[in-house]
C-alpha cells in the first residue's frame, strides 16, 4: 500500500491540490458517463426508435409517416404471428418445466455423496458452453430420419420405429424443446445444486432424527427453501425462450413451412428479408413487452425482499 | 447437505446402485451428441451411409476436418471455415478486452466512489442485460451505416462492447462490493488518488472476477449468431454464421462428416475454455441469478 504521507504543503501546492481535488471529485462520474450515455442511446434510445418505427408504414427502408397502431392490428391479424406466438407458449412452457424437473432431479441425485461428482457435473453442464448454432446442427443430424436416431434404432431390428418429428410440422416444435433442454438443463442443475448446498445441514439432521423419510424431507423442507432458486431459474429460462433465434435457424429454419417460427425469427424475417420493417418493429416491441412482463414482477419481489431482509 | 444416514442394508445398497445407474445413464445421454459429432466427423461418407450413428469408423480419417477447415463451401465461397474462424477471433479479442476493462472501471466507481444517483445509474445500465436484442437490430443497422461501420469487423466489435458492458459492470460491481471500504479509505488518507487505488489496490485482487468476466464475454461473443448474421458482411462473418451457411448450402452431395467437423471447429474454443476453467464458467453463469 502506498505510504507517501505528503509533506506540509506550500501555498502553490495547496492550490494545485485543490484543483486536483476538484478533478478527483468529478472523475468518478466522468468515468461512468460514457457507459451511461451508451446505455441511454443504444438501449433506451433504440427502444424508442423501434417503437416509433412500429408506428410507421416502413417497408424496405425506414420512413416516418405515422399510421398509428395499424401495424399492431396487422400483426394480430397475421396467421404467421399467431403460429409464432403459440409456438413460444408451447416451446417456452415445455422448455421451462422440463429443465426445472430434470435439473432438480439431477441436483438432488448428485447431492448424495456421489463419487466423481465433479466429473458428472462437468458432463451435464458442457452443452451450455456451446453455441446454439452448434447445438442446432448436431441435433438436426441426430433427428434426421434417414440417417439419424430413427435409422439407428431401425438398424437394431425395430423396423417400425418412427421418430421423424423434424419433418413433421405438428411435431417439429418439440425437436426445439429437446435440443434446448439438452443445452440448458445442466445449468439449472448447477443452480439447484448451489441452492441445496446452502441449506443448513442441521435442519436436515433434525428432520431425519424425527424419523421423517427421505422423500418427505425433500418435499417438506428442501423444496420450499429452494423457492428463490426456482424463481431465478424460471426467469432466466423464460428469457432464453423469448430470445430463442439461433436454435430455430440452425435446427429447423422455422420449418416445415413456418411451423416452428418463434417471435424472434418472425421479427428477423419480416425486418430483414421480407421488407416489412414496420411490422417487424411491432413484433420486436411485443417481444420487449413479453420480457418486461417477466422482469417487472421479478425485480419487484427482489427489491421487496431486500428491503425486508 | 449430503448427509444421508448410511445404513448398510440391502435396500440402501440397491438405492445407491440405482442412483449411480441413473446418473451415469444421464451422463451418457448428455454426451451422446458430442460423441456422435466427433465420430461422424472422423468417418468417410460411405461409413455414414452404411452404418448407424454410433458405428465406429472403418478407418479414422481427418479428411473431413481438413476440408471443413480449408475448402468446404459456405454459400457461394469455398474456402472452408478458417477465414471465419479468424474473423471471430478478430471480433472477440478487442470486444472482450474493451468491455471487460470498462466493466471493471464502472464496478470500481459504483462501489468505491459512490455519488448521488449511483444506484439509479447502475439500474439503468443493468437493464441492458435483459433487453431482447430484436428491439435494437434495426436502429443499430442504421447507426452502423451512418458511422461507416456497416458490414465491418469494427462494427461488430462496437455492438458487442455496447451490449456487453451491462454484464461486465454487473460482475465487477458485485465483486468489488465485498472488498472492504476501509482499504480504500486508508489508501485515500495516504494520498492515493482515483487511478492509483484502482491499479494498485483493486486490480491486484481482481484475478478471479477478471477470469469470470473474460470467460463469460468470450463465450457470449464467440457463440453469438444474431448480431453476426444481422450486421456482418461477407468479409467479417463470424464462425457461427459461416457454420449455419455451410450446413444450409444445398449444392451437390451433402457431406455430413464435413458438417460435423465444421461444427466441432466452431465449438472447440468454448469447449476448451469450459474444460480448462469450468469453475469460473459456472460462476459467471450463476453470478446474475444467485444472490450472494
Amino acid at each position: 500500500m502506498p505510504s507517501n504521507v505528503s509533506a506540509p504543503a506550500t501555498g502553490e501546492r495547496r492550490h494545485r491540490r485543490s484543483l486536483a481535488g476538484h478533478i478527483e471529485r468529478v472523475l468518478p462520474r466522468l468515468v461512468v458517463a460514457p457507459s451511461l450515455a451508451v446505455a441511454l442511446f443504444f438501449v433506451y434510445g433504440y427502444m424508442l426508435w423501434t417503437f416509433l418505427l412500429s408506428l410507421t408504414n416502413s417497408r424496405m427502408l425506414p420512413q416516418y409517416d405515422f399510421v398509428g397502431f395499424a401495424q399492431y392490428a396487422r400483426l394480430f391479424a397475421n396467421e404467421r404471428w399467431h403460429v409464432a406466438a403459440t409456438n413460444l407458449v408451447v416451446f417456452g412452457g415445455l422448455f421451462i418445466v422440463s429443465c426445472l424437473v430434470i435439473g432438480l432431479l439431477l441436483a438432488i441425485f448428485l447431492d448424495q455423496r456421489i463419487r466423481q461428482e465433479g466429473a458428472l457435473r462437468t458432463v451435464y453442464l458442457y452443452p451450455m458452453a456451446l453455441s446454439l448454432i452448434v447445438t442446432g446442427v448436431v441435433w438436426r443430424w441426430l433427428l434426421n430420419p434417414g440417417l439419424g436416431i430413427q435409422a439407428m434404432v431401425r438398424g437394431w431390428g425395430f423396423e417400425d420405429f418412427t421418430f421423424n418429428w423434424l419433418v413433421d410440422s405438428d411435431m417439429a416444435i418439440y425437436t426445439l424443446v429437446i435440443a434446448a433442454v439438452w443445452q440448458a438443463s445442466g445449468f439449472v442443475m448447477a443452480l439447484f445444486l448451489a441452492g441445496l448446498r446452502s441449506i443448513d445441514d442441521s435442519l436436515f439432521q433434525a428432520a431425519a432424527l424425527d424419523g421423517a423419510s427421505l422423500p418427505r424431507i425433500y418435499m417438506r423442507i428442501v423444496l420450499p427453501s429452494l423457492r428463490p432458486v426456482v424463481f431465478s431459474a424460471v426467469m432466466i429460462l423464460a428469457h432464453i425462450a423469448i430470445k430463442s433465434f439461433d436454435l430455430v435457424m440452425a435446427l429447423t429454419g422455422g420449418g416445415p413451412g413456418y411451423a416452428t417460427d418463434l417471435p424472434a425469427t418472425f421479427m428477423y424475417a419480416h425486418t430483414f428479408t421480407r421488407g416489412q420493417i414496420g411490422l417487424g418493429s411491432a413484433s420486436a416491441i411485443m417481444m420487449l413487452c413479453g420480457v418486461l412482463a417477466i422482469l417487472v414482477p421479478y425485480l419487484y419481489s427482489e427489491l421487496r425482499g431486500q428491503r425486508n431482509g | 447437505m449430503a448427509n444421508m444416514v448410511r445404513r448398510h442394508t440391502t435396500s440402501a445398497r440397491l438405492w445407491r446402485g440405482g442412483l449411480y445407474t441413473l446418473l451415469i445413464v444421464a451422463a451418457l445421454v448428455y454426451l451422446l451428441p458430442l460423441v456422435v459429432m466427433l465420430l461422424t466427423s472422423l468417418k468417410p461418407l460411405d461409413d455414414i451411409r452404411a452404418g448407424g450413428l454410433l458405428s465406429l469408423p472403418s478407418t479414422i480419417s481427418f479428411e473431413a476436418w481438413s476440408k471443413a477447415w480449408s475448402s468446404a463451401c459456405t454459400g457461394m465461397r469455398c474456402n472452408g471455415m478458417s477465414g471465419y474462424f479468424l474473423n471471430s477471433i478478430a471480433i472477440v479479442v478487442p470486444a472482450v478486452a474493451i468491455s471487460s476493462f470498462v466493466g471493471a472501471l464502472n464496478g470500481y466507481v459504483l462501489t468505491k466512489w459512490r455519488f448521488r444517483g449511483a444506484n439509479l445509474c447502475f439500474a439503468l445500465l443493468l437493464f441492458g442485460c435483459f433487453v431482447p436484442f430484436q428491439v435494437v437490430l434495426m436502429p443499430m443497422a442504421r447507426t452502423l451505416g451512418w458511422l461507416g461501420l456497416a458490414s465491418s469487423t469494427g462494427g461488430l466489435v462496437l455492438v458487442h462492447v455496447v451490449y456487453g458492458i451491462a454484464f461486465t459492470t454487473l460482475f465487477f460491481r458485485n465483486y468489488y462490493v465485498s472488498i472492504p471500504d476501509e482499504m480504500i479509505a486508508a489508501a485515500k488518507l495516504d494520498g492515493a488518488g482515483f487511478w492509483r487505488i484502482f491499479w494498485r489496490i483493486l486490480l491486484p485482487v481482481s484475478g478471479p472476477i477478471i477470469t469470470v468476466t473474460v470467460i463469460w464475454q468470450f463465450t457470449q461473443i464467440w457463440n453469438d449468431f444474431l448480431f453476426g448474421v444481422s450486421f456482418a458482411g461477407f468479409d467479417s462473418q463470424p464462425v457461427t454464421v459461416a457454420l449455419n451457411n455451410m450446413v444450409n448450402t444445398s449444392t451437390g452431395v451433402k457431406e455430413y462428416n464435413v458438417d460435423m467437423a465444421a461444427a466441432m471447429i466452431a465449438a472447440l474454443p468454448t469447449l476448451v475454455v469450459y474444460v480448462l476453467a469450468g469453475k469460473y464458467f459456472v460462476r459467471g453463469l450463476t453470478a446474475g441469478s444467485v444472490k450472494g
